[in-house]
């Protein structure tokens, strides 16, 4: 009951709070160096938030996008059937791809003053109109504008589409009027939005995702444990000094833990502000067609809650963990002299832990279920921190047993003999972004074929092929699709259907006919014709005759037309798949046999070949076609295809696996610089006594080397581990895909190599004799 | 004394910013003599050694090392000159910490392509006659300052250099070491026939030189003339 | 230095004949400065009027040199008083140096130049004796830093003085 020591008064809590108050003081306190310090961490971690947040905002961004595209979709629900009202609109959907960019096109007329407006739009465009979104705009103002406008029909532009009706700032839209827009090629709506739901992941693309999700934000992590570390022997030093003024252990601690805290709050404002910055630029930026508005990259609120709290509690945490290797005595810090040789039973425990998690996950197409989700993002994320934590421990054994060597090589040996765990922290988050893309693309490469089948076509037979439903002159039209500049060929077909007489048009047997009518070498590419000249006629079979169809048989055009009757010398042919992978029966027919003009109803065809070395052949074929009409439709041929979602998550992981190891490289930059700066006083010196400063920069580069080269071979081991596991759980087979580990261990050889050539620079700064001044 | 000095500075002029830190020094030095450079502290001693050792480019005037002019040398060059002619010793933070003491004063050869073995075996007889063999395996942390220093003399020694520039190489010691040093180093620079340029400002230190050259205000004067 | 307390303190450990007592003293204290043998046997002659040394056999022959001279109670205990009371530090008040400067600060003669020739002189002495230091024993080594630690005290204020002249002029002309 004394009450009289006032520290005691307090209570120990408000002495650890006024030491925690010192140590945010000393953050942003200490002088120059203490400065430097905490501009370093804050940039850093800084840099590491900004991801996190903008890993936070995709859900939004693509919420946003969704939400717009939906708002504005014309594929309304399967509902009655509409008439012309007040309140209906005629669209009709004329998409076209421009160099390889898509552009939505729609065809409007308004059937009523009520007739709903497309969101973004203030008015309809008038007949002859069009309104067209920013990028489109400016797109057409360009050189290239002349060979898009006659997409657009040719009208002249009155108005831009407001960002409401854009799926991003990027997007290539436009809205065209036209009154003479028919019933028969448009869809006639009463409102706009209510499509269907957007296409639902498969398990298998769920996994991807996940795991994408994990491979993307670890490194992330493990950089901003590397990060609240900068300046840490300094630090170390200070710390000391505070033992010296009668500082204890404990105070130590938690000044420490509260001078990293702070530098980490600093961090967490700077990327704010950077992730801010940041956003205002995004619409500078489209990656594989998708753009988004700032506004669409509003990160989910408890996420930012949850890196608002985890960043500096992290810190804290790493500073803590930091101190427990290092005794702070008042006359300096000693680090354990001969640190411990490193033990690998525990290190090894967290990948284990890892394989073991994802194991038993042998099937994830039976059923997706969160515990599933979470067992897979907990077992990737345990075997890729074994790549932390195994990195330092192969990279004391690979050093130990070295000796000597040239002088950079004995200085770079030397210094990892000492603290091999400084370097192995900067090289560990491209070890883990490494391991974490080889497990990966292995997956993907795995499952692709899944997602990616033959699409029958055949590029080698045509490159593109256009279809005009009911043109007025087919012949003519198809005549001047072949003379489009970088049109080598181009076989035009019309056809129709037909039927045979000898069945009633009523009969519900009724197998209706298709006749194609086109020249022998056109032919060729729907039968094998064997001989043909012009006069010739064919049926072609699939694999039985069609019934009641043989020569002789009569077939009715319709329309009015008079019956023809098959020839008699009509040969029966082989079908042959055609170059979009069609294959038809029906009759062949060259014109010379038919004296009939084909009905209105009938469909030109045009397989087309491009010239291989003019890009913009297509783009000028496809300006051709709308010019001629606007709905006809040109198919460029491909032989495979993919499935949207998957191309999505693919485009996602790469567009992912590329910042990310841009992040890290520039923090593992950050971290070469401040390993540099510690050292500037030694590197002036060195430089002093005629040391060459290519022996200094072969030594810089032989001590990231060296744990580059260990995080390299592990991020390769983890990666196959992982890709292994994952490739299990989908069932597929589990092959070793070589490309895929050089793809990623060469990527994460040049973001070295690239970091130590950025580095050099400074280096050469650092070590010019006039460093010798700072004293 | 007689014949060409070894190392001639001529009107050396240097500015760090808008101080200047020479204005007009010259001084020379012959092959063998121990000359002390003292001062007051900011008179420009270190600069006018960093001039002379062509660590740092005098803004004008010129510096002779055997009639050759060091501005007429590439970067590359003056590297090579000081790591063949010319030694250093300076207060502290000169050895590499990870490295031994016997591989810190083995590092000069081995820049030279000298082979490791040899290397160290000189390095070692030099250690031993700076009467610091036995620390050889020990990392400068670990060994005290007067050692280190002596290693850091043994460092500058070991190529068998011409001038050895020493920038205040006791200001770190007791008067006790600091003796012990500069007796060693004066010692090994007059049977080797090294000069030493000797940046000090100890009297007791600089009563180790033959002569002494006062700097003020960036200005060498020569007090020889007494003696 | 008084020359009669070294005497008794040599004669303490044994009876010594005047010449070995100036061997001895020369050999130990003596460097620069030897004794003459008038200053010895003044010296003695006296210390044996007080009492504080007696003949303590005498050699047949002729001539002072026979004598040889042993310590008395009476010396040791003076001994004793001397070795244990302080030195009086000198106060170093009266200084020829300061002197100089001032003086030619008041005839306009060039005090800078009187400083350096000083400094000149100092160092070249220190030199000196930092060369007899390097080639000698520990006593020798010893002796020499104590005049060294003096000469450097002196250079400093040289240093300090030069630095501070400008300040000194104008306060001496004032």
């Amino acid at each position: 009951m004394t009450g009289a020591d006032p520290r005691r008064r307090g209570g120990r809590l408000r002495a650890g709070w006024g030491d925690l108050v010192m140590g945010a003081g000393m953050a942003v306190t200490g002088g120059r160096s203490g400065w430097t310090r905490t501009v370093l961490t804050a940039l850093g971690v800084g840099i590491g938030v900004a991801m996190l947040l903008l890993a936070a905002a995709v859900p939004g961004a693509i919420d946003a996008r969704a939400a717009r595209g939906a708002a504005r979709s014309d594929q309304g629900l399967p509902g009655p059937e509409l008439s012309a009202a007040a309140n209906t609109l005629l669209v009709a959907q004329v998409d076209t791809v421009f160099r390889n960019r898509p552009v939505r096109g729609r065809i409007l007329h308004p059937e009523g003053p009520d007739a709903p407006l497309p969101p973004g739009l203030t008015a309809f465009p008038r007949d002859g109109e069009v309104v067209v979104s920013p990028a489109l705009r400016e797109l057409l103002g360009s050189p290239d504008g002349a060979l898009l406008a006659p997409r657009l029909g040719g009208a002249r532009v009155a108005g831009t589409i407001g960002p409401e009706g854009l799926a991003g700032p990027h997007e290539l839209t436009f809205y065209l009027g036209r009154d003479n827009l028919t019933a028969d090629h448009a869809m006639r709506l009463d409102h706009f939005g209510g499509g269907g739901p957007a296409d639902e992941f498969g398990p298998v693309l769920w996994l991807l995702v996940v795991v994408v999700v994990v491979v993307l934000l670890l490194p992330i992590v493990v950089f901003l444990g590397a990060a609240v570390r900068f300046g840490g022997e300094q630090r170390d030093r200070r710390l000391a000094a505070l033992r010296l003024l009668g500082a204890d252990a404990g105070m130590v601690r938690r000044i420490a833990a509260a001078e990293a805290g702070t530098a980490a709050l600093v961090g967490l404002a700077v990327g704010t502000g950077f992730f801010l910055a940041g956003r205002q630029l995004a619409p500078l930026v489209s990656l594989y067609d998708i753009s988004v508005f700032p506004a669409d990259l509003r990160p989910v609120p408890w996420l930012v809650a949850v890196v608002a709290l985890a960043v500096p509690l992290l810190a804290a945490g790493m500073a803590l963990l930091a101190l427990r290797r290092v005794v702070v005595t008042p006359l300096g810090v000693s680090r354990q002299a001969t640190p411990a040789r490193r033990r690998l039973w525990w290190r090894l425990l967290l990948p284990l832990a890892g394989l073991a998690l994802l194991q038993p996950l042998t099937d994830v197409r039976a059923g997706r279920t969160a515990a599933t989700d979470g067992q897979v993002a907990a077992g990737a994320v345990l075997l890729l921190v074994g790549t932390v934590t195994l990195l330092p421990w192969l990279v004391d054994l690979l050093v130990r047993p070295l000796r000597g060597g040239p002088p950079p090589w004995q200085l770079a040996i030397r210094r990892l003999q000492l603290d091999s765990s400084a370097s192995a922290r900067l090289v560990s988050g491209v070890a883990v972004a490494v391991a974490g893309t080889i497990g990966l693309q292995m997956l993907v490469a795995g499952v692709q074929d899944e997602f990616r089948r033959p699409s029958g076509q055949d590029p080698a037979r045509a490159q593109a092929v256009v279809s005009l439903y009911g043109p007025p002159e087919s012949r003519r039209v198809l005549a001047r699709i072949a003379a489009v500049p970088g049109v080598t060929r181009s076989l035009g077909t019309v056809s129709f259907v037909a039927f045979p007489a000898s069945v009633g048009a009523a009969d519900p047997d009724a197998s209706p006919v298709e006749v194609r009518i086109g020249d022998c070498t056109a032919l060729a590419e729907y039968a094998d014709l064997g001989g043909c000249a012009d006069g010739d006629v064919f049926l072609a079979w699939r694999d039985r005759p069609v019934p009641g169809l043989g020569p002789g048989t009569r077939i009715g055009f319709g329309g009015g037309a008079p019956a023809w009757r098959v020839p008699a010398d009509a040969r029966t042919v082989p079908v042959r798949d055609d170059p979009v992978g069609g294959r038809g029966d029906g009759l062949l027919v060259t014109p010379g046999a038919l004296a009939y003009r084909p009905p209105d109803e009938a469909l030109a065809t045009a397989l087309v070949g491009l010239d291989p070395t003019d890009s913009d052949a297509v783009e000028r074929l496809r300006s051709e076609v709308a010019a001629v009409d606007l709905t006809a439709s040109v198919l460029t041929l491909d032989a495979t295809r993919e499935s949207r979602q998957f191309t999505n998550v693919r485009r996602g992981l790469l567009i992912g696996a590329v910042v990310t190891l841009l992040l890290i490289g520039m923090s593992m930059l950050v971290g070469v610089l401040e390993q540099l700066r510690e050292r500037r006083r030694l590197l002036a010196t060195l430089v002093a006594v005629g040391t060459p400063r290519s022996a200094l920069g072969w030594s810089v580069l032989g001590q990231t080397g060296v744990p580059v080269l260990a995080g390299l071979v592990l991020a390769a081991a983890i990666g196959l581990a992982m890709g292994a596991a994952l490739l299990r759980m989908v069932g597929a087979p589990v092959l070793v895909s070589w490309p895929v580990v050089g793809l990623g261990v060469g990527l994460g050889a040049a973001v070295v190599l690239l970091v130590t050539g950025a580095s050099l620079p400074v280096l050469w700064r650092l070590t010019r004799p006039d460093g010798l001044r700072a004293e | 004394m007689t014949g060409e000095p070894l190392l001639v500075g001529d009107d050396l002029h240097r500015s760090f910013g808008p101080t200047p830190a020479l204005a007009g020094a010259s001084i020379s030095v012959r092959a063998g003599e121990v000359v002390a450079v003292m001062g007051p502290s900011g008179s420009g001693k270190s600069t006018l050694l960093h001039c002379l050792a062509g660590i740092v480019r005098p803004d004008r005037g010129s510096v002779r090392y055997r009639g050759t002019e060091l501005a007429t040398l590439s970067d590359a060059g003056r590297s090579a000159l000081r790591r063949r002619e010319f030694g250093f010793v300076f207060q502290f933070g000169q050895l590499v910490p990870e490295l031994t003491c016997l591989e810190n004063v083995a590092l000069p050869l081995r820049l030279e392509r000298v082979p490791r073995r040899e290397a160290e075996r000189r390095a070692g007889e030099w250690l031993a006659r700076l009467e610091v063999a036995d620390v050889a395996g020990k990392r400068p942390g670990e060994v005290s300052g007067g050692q280190g220093q002596r290693v850091a003399v043994a460092r500058a020694l070991v190529t068998g250099p011409r001038v050895v520039f020493a920038d205040e190489p006791t200001g770190a010691l007791d008067s006790l070491n600091g003796e012990r040093v500069m007796r060693l180093l004066a010692g090994a620079a007059r049977e080797t026939g090294a000069a030493v340029l000797l940046v000090t400002h100890e009297p007791r230190v600089a009563a180790y030189s033959d002569r002494e050259v006062v700097v003020r205000d960036g200005r060498a004067r020569s007090l020889e003339q007494v003696a | 230095m008084s020359i009669g307390h070294t005497f008794l303190g040599l004669l303490e450990s044994s009876p010594r004949h005047g010449y070995d007592l100036k061997r001895a003293y020369d050999e130990r204290f003596g460097h620069t400065r030897p004794l003459h043998f008038g200053q010895v046997y003044s010296t003695l002659s006296r210390l044996l009027r007080n009492g504080l040394v007696a003949v303590d056999s005498v050699e047949p022959g002729e001539g002072p040199e026979r004598k040889r001279y042993a310590i008395t109670e009476a010396g040791v205990t003076d001994v004793q008083r001397w070795l244990s009371q302080p030195e009086k530090p000198e106060p170093y008040l009266q200084s020829v140096l300061y002197t100089k400067v001032v003086l030619a600060l008041l005839t306009d003669r060039p005090a800078a130049d009187l400083l350096d020739t000083q400094r000149a002189e100092h160092l070249r002495l220190m030199r000196e004796l930092t060369r007899r230091k390097t080639h000698g024993d520990l006593a020798e080594q010893l002796i020499c830093d104590h005049a060294l630690f003096h000469l450097e005290a002196d250079l400093r204020w040289l240093e300090l003085t030069a630095a501070r002249l400008d300040e000194l002029a104008k306060e001496v002309r004032a």
